[in-house]
């Protein structure tokens, strides 16, 4: 059995990362995931002190940007629309509210397991319009894009979906290119690697020399990541490796690969606290306009106001850590968050709050 | 958001299969992976499996879940 948890395994890679980290190093974990095991793990507080963790934008949640989602719920008030969520996006704010509180005024908002039932929610109520709110990385987009597939095949008039899908190799080269990000290496996404495989990373290995790692998410696992990190910044060869050998193959899933561009086009979208990124998010091809609720139902909506302090952008930036943030664990808590990374349960902001995470480490 | 639970499946009929998490049965959709079959160990993520597993890799997470459960009662 391969240890995931085994005291004396894990101190033998900690033993290994000591001899290893021989110069400081900078590594991002892109995944909320990740940050929420490094958190749990209490990972950060325990590696050499030149090895640095960062966690990146890898919350598909979190990085929804506060003005789409005015748009979104400014929908969902529209009489006869339905408007069918992930559960995890119900009490993220916009400038002025969240759909929670939408729903609270009266809004039909639902909570969804599978993007597939919004799409029977559409086929039992005929005479409403139910909006899905299509938000995630590769790993979700797939699923997705089957559920409109089954919308085209049904021949669904009543159901839409309003696509604010995010992208992670787009962000990871807007993060290189951004000269107040300083970054040696990256822990790739697990999952988003399981539909990906390696070769949409490879020019950050290429191009920017940075080596990266796609880890599971045991601390374990990371630590091993970490290991083949730092044998590659050691010797000075970045490549793009697979540490987490039993759910990514090289070659991704091409099957979920296909459904992606079967049904959207990349297009520039912009994520929360970092900003518009080139070709980062997807739109549904032009054939399937009729199930585009952004075209389907235009609404505007007055620009509301950025929360003020709140320092969500450094923190997915890795330019911050939580604690660093002015309002973190006081104005801002898990109960009554004031940014996005406060609000999903992986969110940077949340992890840290939840696992008591200590003023260790340094920072940026 | 991301995270993907292993599950075996029981059984397949069209594009859904019958799996089995912890000893509960839950239907799931197999469009993404048309190559899984009856006894395979898939990922599932919001409702979809994504990954069919090599059965020593699940069998490995699933043992260190036990070991996880048995330092739990400890």
């Amino acid at each position: 059995m391969q240890p995931y948890r085994n005291k004396d395994y894990a101190q033998h890679l900690l033993d290994r990362l000591r001899q290893e980290a021989v110069r400081p190093l900078s590594a991002m974990e892109v995944c909320g995931t990740h940050t929420v095991a490094i958190a749990r793990s209490g990972l950060r507080e325990l590696l050499p002190e030149n090895i640095r963790l960062i966690s990146g934008p890898g919350c598909p949640v979190c990085v929804t940007d506060d003005l789409d989602l005015d748009i979104v719920i400014a929908l969902a008030q529209q009489p006869g629309i339905v408007m069918a969520t992930f559960g995890d996006m119900m009490r993220v704010p916009g400038t002025q509210s969240s759909l929670l509180e939408a729903k609270s005024r009266g809004a039909d908002v639902r909570v969804v397991y599978s993007p597939t039932d919004a799409v029977d929610l559409a086929a039992e109520h005929p005479d409403k319009q139910v909006v899905f709110l299509a938000v995630g990385f590769e790993t979700t987009i797939p699923t997705i894009a089957v559920a409109v597939e089954q919308a085209v095949q049904q021949g669904l008039r009543n159901f839409s979906i309003f696509s604010l899908h995010k992208l992670v190799p787009p962000v990871m080269e807007a993060l290189l290119t951004d000269p107040e990000v300083k970054l040696d290496a990256f822990i790739n996404p697990g999952h988003v690697c399981t539909i990906l495989g390696t070769e949409p990373f490879k020019f950050i290995a290429e191009k920017y020399g940075k080596p990266c790692v796609v880890a599971g998410f045991e601390a374990v696992d990371i630590m091993e990541a970490l290991l083949m990190i730092l044998s590659q910044y050691n010797q000075g060869r970045p490549a793009v490796e697979i540490q987490y050998k039993r759910a990514v193959r090289p070659e991704g899933n091409p099957v979920a690969r296909a459904f992606i561009d079967k049904y959207f086009i990349p297009v520039n979208a912009t994520w929360r606290g970092i900003g518009e990124v080139p070709g980062s998010g997807l739109a549904l091809r032009d054939e399937f306009a009729h199930l585009d609720a952004q075209k389907r139902f235009p609404i505007t909506v007055t620009p509301g106001k950025r929360v003020k302090n709140c320092s969500c952008g450094q923190v997915l930036k890795g330019l911050k850590l939580p604690y660093e943030c002015a309002l973190f664990g006081k104005a801002c808590t898990p109960m009554k968050p004031v940014g996005p990374c406060m609000v999903s349960t992986e969110g940077s902001c949340a992890a840290y709050y939840r696992y008591g995470a200590q003023k260790v480490g340094g920072t940026v | 958001m991301c995270l993907a639970i292993p599950s075996k499946i029981l059984s397949i009929k069209g594009h859904t299969a019958e799996i089995d998490v912890g000893g509960n049965t839950k239907e799931v959709n197999i469009t993404l992976t048309p190559e899984a079959k009856v006894g395979d160990y898939v990922l599932l993520h919001a409702g979809f499996a994504i990954h069919v597993m090599d059965e020593q890799a699940a069998e490995e997470i699933f043992d260190a879940w036990e070991v996880a459960y048995a330092a739990l009662q400890e």
